[in-house]
């Protein structure tokens, strides 16, 4: 890595005792040892083991459970349903006043995706818990499922979430959160070019080393200790104290050393259950996901569709472009709802476009419940966006490089979102990226700033 | 059929913190009786290095060596609101409140100091090896340890401070998205070049060339982990990872890491960091988050690095040979 201080250094001090400094870390010695306490090396005699039973359909009602046999396995201790849930439909960004409450900790009479948690298992042993939980039947009448995002916004589409009545999330804006910067009609009609270009992705696992969970103890005294590798302690308490009906001061969780996160546990999902199967039981209880649940049950980064529509002069600038963003949430919202909205006020990218018009969507299908991750509601966009401006610069036969110093944002200018922009630094990155990578421009564009328009 | 050469480019912005704002964090600082500090906070670390950054970040602030700071974090018992580590948020907003607290601290630790050493509390400064000493006569001085003792056994004071740091929440406006999203953007651009083989569809990234700007690298070795880090994950999203490789077909699907496919060490591209530093205005030292937008410019550098080799657009993620192939085909069939 190399530091480029030459840069800025009017706008910066250096020259600090401890900040700049690449000191080692405290907790490396640690990690490399093996002698880092992560939440799964707490062992508690008389653990319980926590297995689910998963939906094996995309959609379906639940004609009924039937947990006898699950229940007379040697060693299992207990089988919780939906009833045994104080407030079983809930949604975690509540904490946030964003509703509705969508989704079930337990499935009530439907599921809504394959993997949805029915019934939870406990057992003296992991062994005993996966064998009891196998024994768990369930009744299903399967119902059709949709699992395109076009599909599901067509009319007659199958209703994947009932808390929402439309196979999409509602903002306050309506259908979709909405941009309006100018006249975006009027800049296509002057424009020497238009592009109008689709982006896909999938969905995408975080793959972190350790995978979701956390280990219960009760104190003896009402209250719990949840062990977690949640990545926000107090967001999963607050959400943990509504789903379970429970004062947050019978509540206590640690954590705070995680083997990799990337956003991808932020969803409360293993604290609340195993909590409530500790009070239950009275017992300390362990749930932690395995690789399978990891990959295909905890949620993953959403799929996105993205259609860019783009103005462009021969001269190298863009004049219009229309942004319509689809992120698919599978089954519940999560953190969807935020997600989309985030790529509503990424959109247009770095660069100074007058006329802007963007639509981002949060979409239901039957999938897996699609929640943060690295980059939330931007990297599928920055995908997008930036394969869409290789295609508008050769499409005018500039340089791509050249072409983004043209329509770079600068300090002052308007974003579409109607903030100035400050404390921009792209040109200095391509500018830096051109002498890196040897790819040279135009002595006019190495003698940008983003300091002022002009320059 | 041939090995095919391409040069794609890519360049982003990225927000720091939880969009829209509302998020906040607080942070606890107090002396222990021989003047170390303990810096208490509910922020996950995860694997990041979060704690090293709030020790560094707090030591600044109060003029000690790092290893004089211990961090006390993620016990709800203990630890003061934090709303999580997501969103590139942890440094830019659990570092802002340590500085808080670390400040209130600082000036109870001086105003001991000066009254140990009879002088006002404002002629004093910190050498940052665990010295205060009179400004312009470095002879006049007394240690930090000793200032602690004193605070603690003869005069009665808590060299102790609290944090907060809050971005109000903006909501954005129904018809025209008028709205805050964010105070402070890193940036980032980067050069990647393949190889494409255009009978096999496989892709090869020779190198990336990341140009990252991310406001002040508190800790540069850090910094450097984790910006490789993200320039690798980057090229993993770009050319091999998902859930649903038939998406929205949901068949397929990998359930554990030989069929879950991400890069090894051997297809790793020769990665180049270079790190510009503007600092932000409302950042800890001028810090952006850079944890999120370091693997973002990568996919659409080596998405562009493909067309240019190959002369097909794969529009879709991941960009599978099983992709380039078919787009190879469609092109040949005209």
């Amino acid at each position: 890595m190399e530091l480029r201080k030459d840069y800025f250094a009017d706008v910066r001090k250096d020259g600090l005792h401890e900040i700049g400094q690449g000191r080692p870390r405290l907790d490396s010695p640690g990690h490399v040892t093996g002698k880092t306490a992560y939440f799964a090396d707490r062992n508690f005699p008389g653990m319980l083991h926590l297995k689910m039973v998963r939906s094996p359909h995309h959609h379906a009602r639940i004609r009924s459970i039937d947990t006898s046999q699950a229940e007379k396995h040697p060693g299992v201790v207990k089988v919780l349903t939906a009833k045994d849930v104080p407030h079983n439909v809930y949604t975690i960004l509540i904490l946030i006043q964003i509703g509705p409450e969508d989704e079930t900790v337990l499935a009530d009479g439907k599921v809504r995706w394959k993997g949805e948690a029915v019934v939870a298992v406990l057992a003296e042993t992991e062994r005993a818990a996966q064998e009891a939980a196998a024994k768990v039947k369930v009744d299903y009448e399967v119902l059709p499922a949709v699992f395109d995002m076009e599909e599901a916004l067509k009319p007659g589409a199958p209703l994947v979430n009932e808390y929402h009545g439309q196979n999409h999330y509602l903002y306050d804006s309506g259908e979709c959160r909405k941009v309006r910067f100018g006249d975006v009609e009027a800049g296509f009609a002057g424009a020497d070019h238009i592009l109008e270009q689709s982006y896909q992705s999938s969905p995408i696992e975080h793959a972190p080393t350790e995978t979701t969970g956390c280990v219960v103890a009760p104190e003896g005294n009402d209250r719990f200790t949840c062990y977690t590798n949640t990545q926000a302690m107090f967001f999963t308490l607050d959400n943990t104290s509504i789903i379970l009906q429970m004062p947050g001061s019978k509540l206590h969780f640690v954590g705070g050393t995680v083997g990799g996160g990337f956003g991808g546990k932020v969803d409360v999902i293993v604290e609340p259950i195993a909590i409530l199967a500790a009070k239950l039981t009275g017992r300390p209880v362990c749930f932690i996901y395995s690789r399978e649940e990891e990959m295909q049950i905890s949620s993953p980064r959403a799929a996105e569709k993205v259609v860019i529509k783009d103005g462009v002069m021969k001269d190298g600038r863009i004049v219009a472009r229309k942004v319509t963003g689809y992120t698919d949430a599978g089954a519940y919202s999560r953190h969807s709802p935020y997600g989309a909205q985030k790529g509503a006020a990424h959109y247009p990218g770095p660069y100074t476009i007058p006329n802007v018009w963007i639509d981002t969507y949060c979409v239901y299908t039957n999938r897996t419940p699609s929640s943060a991750m690295r980059g939330f509601g931007v990297t599928i966009g920055d995908f997008a966006l930036e394969v869409q401006m290789d295609k508008l610069a050769r499409l005018i036969g500039m340089d791509p490089l050249e072409f983004r110093f043209i329509n770079a944002y600068r300090d002052g200018d308007m974003k579409a979102h109607r903030q100035p922009t400050e404390g921009a630094a792209l040109i200095e990155c391509m500018q830096e990226a051109s002498r890196a990578a040897n790819w040279p421009v135009a002595e006019k564009y190495m003698a940008m700033s983003s300091y002022k328009k002009g320059a | 059929m041939a090995i095919r050469r391409g040069r794609g480019m890519a360049a982003i912005n990225y927000p720091t913190g939880m969009n829209l704002g509302g998020d906040p964090t607080q942070a606890l600082v107090h002396s222990t009786p021989t003047g170390n500090f303990m810096v208490t906070l509910s922020s996950v670390d995860l694997g990041q290095g979060m704690k090293q950054i709030m020790a560094q970040i707090c030591a600044e602030t109060i003029g000690v060596p790092t290893d004089r700071v211990i961090i006390d974090t993620a016990d709800t018992d203990t630890g003061p609101h934090c709303m999580g580590t997501f969103a590139s948020r942890g440094t830019h907003r659990a570092g802002n409140a340590v500085i808080q607290a670390a400040k209130e601290a600082r000036q109870v630790m001086l105003e001991v100091a000066a009254e140990e050493l009879e002088v006002n509390a404002s002629d004093l400064e910190t050498d940052g090896q665990g010295n205060i000493q009179v400004k312009g006569a470095p002879q006049k001085s007394i240690s930090i340890f000793d200032v602690a003792l004193s605070a603690h056994f003869k005069r009665g004071r808590s060299i102790s401070g609290r944090g907060m740091f809050l971005i109000p929440r903006s909501y954005p406006e129904k018809e025209t998205g008028a709205m805050k999203p964010s105070t402070c953007y890193a940036h980032a651009c980067t050069v990647a070049e393949v190889e494409v083989d255009d009978e096999t569809g496989e892709v090869t990234v020779l190198t990336v060339k990341n140009v990252f700007e991310i406001g002040r690298a508190l800790n540069p070795k850090m910094v450097e982990q984790q910006l490789v880090g993200g320039s690798w994950m980057g090229i993993s999203h770009a050319l091999y990872e998902t859930t649903e490789p038939y998406y929205p077909n949901r068949d397929h699907g990998g359930t554990d890491f030989n069929q879950y496919l991400m890069p090894g060490p051997g297809d790793l591209a020769e990665t180049e960091i270079i790190v510009l530093e503007r600092p932000s205005a409302d950042g800890p030292f001028g810090a952006k988050g850079p944890g999120e937008m370091c693997a973002n410019p990568q996919i659409p550098a080596v998405a562009n690095a493909v067309f240019d080799a190959v002369g097909v657009r794969i529009d879709t993620l991941p960009i599978t040979p099983e992709r380039i192939l078919r787009a190879l085909k469609a092109q040949a069939a005209g």
